[in-house]
């Protein structure tokens, strides 16, 4: 393999030196426990408190509001189990259903257990509808759960507004955010966000941490207990090098992320524009602007996704397949099923995600090695004759205009 | 991603007899776009002796790898010697599958039952008759037999590795599970995970129905060139009319309310019933 180019960041990142050089000490010279009571270990309890000042930071939150946890599904579940404890009379969820499977496999586990759930659709856009959320949501809903972009396809949701709609129908508000910190701006301070999700391998953290982000004065429970750690909110010893490098991470996401966001959108942008106007079989799937600025999620129609997969792995590069045949599964991504993309595109998505390492000599290198793998896929289809189809159409359109 | 053998990757990567013969003696379809993988193979024949073949292929990896595998298995052999080699056989030529991919395997000796049907000049390959028992991916009650004795299947999670039945909406569990009863008695049976019962009153039965209908099922078929209008609920019997290209075949329209039973069963309440407005 000559070269990698990894475009499957909403997956997860490569960890940032910066990163790794701060949490390095806290393995060898500074490994004590935070909660001894001698010197050694005791003054751990500054540098987590500096750490969560800086993903508080990063969010526009009190540190106070900061519980880290072990992952972003870790904080997903404490989150939706925290909030129905904290609410025993109240037997309803609301979610949507393209949340990641961290909430909606909790969701619906929970709904086999008693509570009662309902999922909002999205439209063909992937968007959400307020007004079928603030329908939703009554009396006894206990938590409503959105998140604030789609994993797959990027589409961002209003969850301030959604958030308002939950608090003035008295619900408990919990969002997702692991695919927008870092990318997106964000103020707690502002908002009706009461509960918060962060993952630390989304925004080039290492894997295995998390935090959740808990409203002042919101009722919680929490998921795991034991030791009084983290304000009585999550018990467990403090991963230490871990929590060190979230905290980093969340202060250079914040440093740079307005100058690195807009970097990365207009290469987003070259990839998808090149894309979707040359290889006449393709089709965006997801709004077009209000869509995360890395993410892009095209269908080659008639195509299947898993092979395409193996044919830009050959060539080096990283990328992710909502088919059927790329997971376990015998269906397409639940969340281009509930976009309603026909499954003549729906097997052939195929998602880039990019990010703060990548240039733009990646994306003239994805742009060149697509036709190839496009033409040989098409030769080995029955469905040849529609795919030209598709092309000589795309050529018709392009002569009128 | 998947652990595919050296032999399945080469397949993959450089498929042999890929196109399809012209003036081919026997053809061979199975699969279909919408269940995500379909093979179409052409063989050439001499004296019942298969002298060339060929194949086109939608679908994954190991998809391609098992069709090209079949062309190169199939070649020189007579047909009653081709007719002999079973789904297990591609997968032991390429050196083995992932259990969740030996449905392609099996698509690949589908392909040649059906080419040698069309050369017999049978209306249909012996996978094409029998019952359909899985209705989302079209799978009869003789091919999960089959598969079951062929390869010594005990479970239902191994019936959808192998056929993709029971990969779907679920409802043909008990049914799969019953063949399996049938074929390896039922101590190899696994008791199917009882489903939740959903207590609903009939108003909110029907405006869930009506907005399922709407916002989940119309833009799928609509997709596909077919469409139905919700005429009347009447208990849990819920009455459509069919509309789009559906309505000139009867195959196609129970395909179609099937699809809605399906949905209307996992979002609403798994008592519906969906039949046609009179």
């Amino acid at each position: 393999m000559s070269r990698t180019v990894y475009v499957d960041n909403n997956a997860t990142t490569r960890v940032a030196d910066e990163v790794v050089e701060e949490m390095l000490p806290y393995f060898t010279e500074l490994y004590g426990n935070p909660s001894s009571m001698h010197t050694f270990g005791g003054q751990l309890h500054k540098k987590i408190e500096q750490a969560r000042e800086k993903v508080a930071d990063l969010i526009g939150a009190d540190p106070s509001e900061i519980t880290f946890t072990s992952c972003g599904t870790e904080s997903d579940n404490a989150a939706i189990r925290g909030a129905l404890e904290s609410h025993p009379k109240k037997r309803h969820i609301v979610t949507t259903r393209v949340e990641h499977p961290a909430v909606l496999h909790q969701c619906r586990q929970l709904a086999r257990h008693g509570y009662e759930l309902t999922e909002i659709a999205v439209d063909q856009e992937g968007l959400l509808d307020l007004g079928e959320l603030r329908a939703a949501i009554r009396g006894d809903t206990a938590i409503v759960s959105v998140m604030h972009a789609n994993n797959e396809t990027g589409v961002v949701f209003p969850v301030e507004e959604a958030a308002q709609i939950a608090r003035e129908k008295g619900a408990v508000f919990h969002t997702d955010a692991i695919q927008t910190v870092g990318k997106l701006p964000m103020d707690m301070s502002k908002g009706n966000i009461d509960m918060l999700t962060i993952s630390g391998h989304k925004l080039h953290a290492p894997k295995g941490v998390g935090a959740l982000y808990i409203r002042r004065g919101v009722k919680f429970k929490p998921l795991i207990v034991g030791g009084h750690h983290e304000n009585g909110k999550r018990a467990g010893t403090e991963n230490i090098p871990y929590i060190m490098g979230l905290g980093k991470a969340c202060e250079l996401a914040k440093k740079y992320m307005k100058e690195e966001q807009g970097r990365v959108k207009s290469l987003r942008d070259k990839l998808e524009e090149h894309l979707l106007t040359n290889i006449p079989n393709a089709r965006l799937n997801g709004h077009k602007t209000l869509r995360l600025p890395n993410t892009t999620n095209i269908s080659f129609e008639y195509v299947e996704g898993e092979a395409i997969l193996l044919l830009l792995d050959e060539a080096g590069i990283c990328a992710s397949s909502g088919s059927a045949c790329s997971s376990g599964s015998l269906e397409p991504s639940h969340v281009l099923m509930a976009m309603g993309v026909p499954f003549t595109a729906a097997h052939g998505s195929i998602r880039f995600s990019l990010s703060h390492y990548n240039t733009e000599d990646d994306v003239d290198y994805i742009l060149e090695s697509i036709p190839p793998i496009m033409k040989k896929l098409k030769d080995i289809s029955p469905y040849a004759r529609e795919i030209e189809e598709l092309e000589q159409k795309a050529a018709s359109t392009a002569n009128r205009g | 991603m998947w652990d595919y053998s050296e032999k399945v990757k080469d397949h993959f990567f450089h498929p042999r007899n890929v196109g399809e013969i012209q003036d081919a003696d026997a053809v061979g379809d199975v699969g279909n776009l919408a269940c995500g993988d379909a093979i179409r193979l052409t063989l050439k024949l001499d004296n019942d002796r298969i002298v060339d073949a060929k194949f086109k292929t939608f679908g994954c990896g190991s998809a391609i790898a098992a069709a090209s595998a079949l062309t190169e298995m199939v070649k020189g052999k007579t047909v009653e010697e081709a007719e002999k080699l079973t789904n297990q056989d591609i997968a032991d030529y390429l050196d083995g599958l992932p259990d969740e991919k030996m449905h392609c395997s099996v698509m690949g000796q589908e392909a040649l039952e059906a080419a040698i049907a069309n050369y017999r000049g049978y209306e249909k390959a012996p996978s094409e008759e029998g019952t359909i028992i899985c209705k989302c991916f079209d799978v009869t009650d003789k091919v999960i037999e089959r598969v079951i004795r062929e390869n010594n299947l005990g479970s239902i999670e191994q019936v959808t590795n192998y056929t993709k039945a029971g990969g779907g909406c679920k409802s043909c569990h008990p049914d799969i599970q019953q063949i399996i009863n049938d074929i390896r008695g039922p101590a190899v049976a696994v008791a199917p995970e009882p489903k939740p019962v959903k207590k609903m009153s009939n108003i909110k039965k029907m405006q869930l129905v009506q907005e399922t209908i709407e916002k989940e099922i119309r833009p799928v078929l609509t997709s596909g060139g077919d469409d139905v209008e919700l005429e009347d609920i009447d208990g849990d019997t819920v009455y459509v009319s069919f509309q789009g290209n559906c309505i000139h075949n009867a195959t196609s329209k129970e395909k179609v309310r099937h699809t809605v039973e399906a949905k209307l069963r996992e979002l609403v309440t798994e008592d519906l019933v969906v039949e046609e407005a009179t």
